[in-house]
């Protein structure tokens, strides 16, 4: 038996699914799951019959056996659960490897959260009942301080990259905006013809100094679900196949999950330069082939960051790289989340950035890039991370 | 200015396992120290079972100079937790040993807080069975 | 005997959400009824947000007999291995109802030795507190 190279070229998604985001959804996780997934099989041409894998984010409230048993699927070989907010890109990767492996044929991945409504099954306690070692780095030596909240702990580090690079923090302001604009135009989004400006966001106000309440996302309720196969299958099936080029997940020496404070240099995102290497060597091309970015825009300070670590421009440059957003809307170089993303469609935990990416090769995006091949998604920025080449044939 | 408690809300305690308690147990004693392998020589913090570098299992607790730098800070103007009035800022203090704490600073006013500004530690008896570490500016 | 409660602990409450309120509004009314797809008229229990043959959302909530048999069943004994609001010993069955889907229930004043598999029951409702209901078993006459 041969070991497989590579991942590249060897799955394929062909299926996509994502329900409106919204602030109430008025229906459980369980059933925007199930409707997404449904929406995907649809868009595939399959059935629930078809289906032997699932992949699901680790919180995930919907377990997989709630799904297989309210959808009527069938006998299933192959799970798979990913963990921190670079889910996204590692599920792919997990159903990839499973379909190449043949594991299962057709594997789901999945995503469902009443983030906003709060209409949430109680989380399920680990078996020890106790904290994990993330959690305890956090209720130990840094909640005692008042330092507790998601955008606290980001802003700690953003506020080193504004140090150490000169950068005016208002002109973060281009990523929102940009991303607004985008969403603006996605009837699909929780800002349909909802944009602001850039003076809208100077004077937004600050929440945790050095962000504003406009550089990050809101919570909000959505679903959304994709079928993968392999790309020998794909071919039979009735959309264009969207291959999986490159994927890599990533973790380096004292990675936190937004709290990697302890290490020499704070202003970066390592994971993230990781991830870049690892999938433009897979893919075997370079950010100058790439056609349209989908990267974690949760809080908007990390996509000039992630620009640089996955080298579209130099240290420290991404600020000016956004400035004035020419460079990163549909029309520019580098178009830049072109559904809106987490700040301009709605924050589904990075898996509409993945379902853009697919319609930008597919030629359904609402805010379509011309000539779309190669789409990069990035997930998990300020933590564990990982990423994906997506093209077309 | 220094951190304001709100009295009606406890102030989350920091869960004290075997691996950090002579961190916490030296802060109750008003001293400032660090694990420190003792193969190594490395200082270590958040504490962890071993030394990333040696990968020993032998470690001791130090004693800090207490001195360091702002490292990097935030200004929470919306208070995540009712324990804590809002505005308060969290700095990042890089020590002399070269570990970096999370804490709060006494006596000094958001505004007057920069990255490069130095400090030295300062003790909180903030509540019943409640220590923490703070800093002040020095000079 | 009937199921005694410990006042000192709290009730287990049903977490009730948009997926099963009509199971618990019913029983609430003293009613047992089962999630039924309008689509497919497939009966399903527990309810879930979907129909598992059709892939239907669009369900109703059919009135049940009431009666079945009991499909299996345990004792809870030891007081450390059983809920401790519960005082023991008390038993836990699965009902298979007429209709044909089984859920799980208590018997409200049977004993251990008066039980058994295949053995014809009928539904009651317990109130056991002001916002807590829940349907048990008894005997059947049949």
């Amino acid at each position: 038996m041969s070991v497989m190279r590579s991942i590249k070229n060897k799955a394929a998604i062909v299926g996509i699914g994502i329900s409106s985001f919204s602030r109430d959804s008025q229906r459980t996780e369980l059933r925007l799951a199930c409707e997404a997934i449904k929406v995907a099989l649809d868009d595939a041409g399959l059935t629930t019959e078809d289906i032997d894998g699932l992949v699901k984010q680790t919180d995930d409230a919907s377990d997989e056996h709630a799904v297989t048993s309210s959808m009527g699927m069938g006998n299933l070989t192959y799970f798979g659960e990913c963990r921190w907010g670079a889910a996204p890109g590692a599920m792919v990767m997990r159903a990839a490897m499973g379909v190449a492996a043949g594991a299962a044929n057709y594997i789901v991945v999945y995503r469902a959260v009443n983030g906003s409504s709060g209409r949430r099954m109680i989380p399920s306690m680990r078996t020890s009942g106790q904290m994990s070692t993330s959690d305890l780095l956090q209720w130990t030596f840094h909640a005692p301080f008042g330092h507790m909240s998601e955008a606290g702990r980001v802003a700690m580090i953003v506020r080193r990259y504004i140090h150490e690079f000169g950068i005016n923090s208002e002109q973060f302001g281009w990523v929102p905006v940009v991303c607004r604009e985008h969403g603006a135009q996605n009837p699909n989004s929780m800002y349909y013809k909802k944009p602001f400006t850039i003076e809208d966001y100077r004077k937004s106000e600050m929440v945790v100094e050095p962000l504003r309440r406009l550089d990050y996302y809101e919570e909000a309720d959505a679903a959304a679900a994709l079928v993968v196969t392999t790309a020998e299958r794909a071919k039979d099936l009735r959309q264009k196949a969207v291959y999986v080029l490159g994927a890599a997940q990533s973790m380096v020496p004292e990675t936190e999950e937004l709290n990697s404070y302890y290490r020499r240099s704070i202003s970066g995102l390592p994971e993230t330069a990781q991830v870049g290497k690892k999938v433009f060597s897979m893919a075997g091309v370079a950010p100058k082939d790439i056609d349209c970015v989908q990267l974690d825009d949760s809080y908007g300070p990390f996509v000039p960051m992630q620009l640089e670590e996955l080298g579209f421009c130099g240290r420290g440059e991404g600020v000016d790289f956004c400035n004035g957003g020419n460079h990163i809307r549909s029309e520019g170089e580098l178009p830049l989340n072109t559904s809106g993303g987490s700040l301009g469609e709605g924050h589904l935990h990075g898996m509409n950035h993945l379902i853009e990416a697919v319609r930008q090769i597919r030629g359904t995006s609402t805010a379509q890039v011309e000539d779309a091949r190669l789409v990069l998604v990035a997930s998990g920025a300020g933590g564990p991370a990982s990423g994906l080449i997506l093209g077309g044939k | 200015m220094s951190m304001a408690y709100d009295a009606e809300h406890p102030i989350p305690m920091p869960p004290i396992l075997w691996d950090n308690k002579g961190f916490w147990d030296g802060v109750t004693k008003h001293e400032l120290v660090f694990q420190r392998c003792k193969q190594c020589g490395t200082w270590l913090h958040p504490p962890r079972p071993a030394c990333p570098r040696c990968r020993s299992f032998e470690k001791e607790w130090a004693p800090s100079t207490g001195k360091g730098t702002v490292y990097s800070f935030v200004t929470y103007r919306e208070s995540p937790h009712p324990a804590f009035k809002a505005p308060y800022s969290v700095v990042l203090v890089e020590l002399e040993e070269g570990v970096r704490l999370v804490s709060n600073m006494v006596d000094v006013k958001p505004e007057q807080i920069f990255i490069g500004m130095p400090v030295e530690a300062v003790f909180d008896d903030v509540s019943e069975g409640l220590t923490l570490p703070k800093f002040r500016k020095v000079g | 005997m009937v199921m005694e409660y410990n006042p000192a602990i709290p009730l287990l409450r049903p977490h009730i959400d948009l997926d099963n309120q009509g199971f618990w509004e019913a029983v609430k009314q003293h009613k047992l009824v089962f999630q039924k797809c309008k689509d497919c008229g497939l009966l399903v229990h527990r309810p879930r947000p979907m129909c598992p043959r059709c892939n239907s959302t669009e369900k109703e909530w059919a009135p049940s007999s009431g009666k079945g048999k009991i499909y299996t069943w345990v004792n809870f004994v030891y007081a450390n291995a059983a809920y401790p609001g519960i005082k023991v010993p008390y038993l836990v069955v699965v009902v298979e109802m007429e209709e044909g889907v089984r859920m799980i229930s208590n018997m409200y004043d049977s004993r251990r030795e008066d039980i058994y598999i295949g053995m014809p029951v009928e539904v009651v409702f317990d109130d056991i507190a002001d916002d807590l209901t829940l349907p048990k078993f008894k005997r059947s006459a049949a």
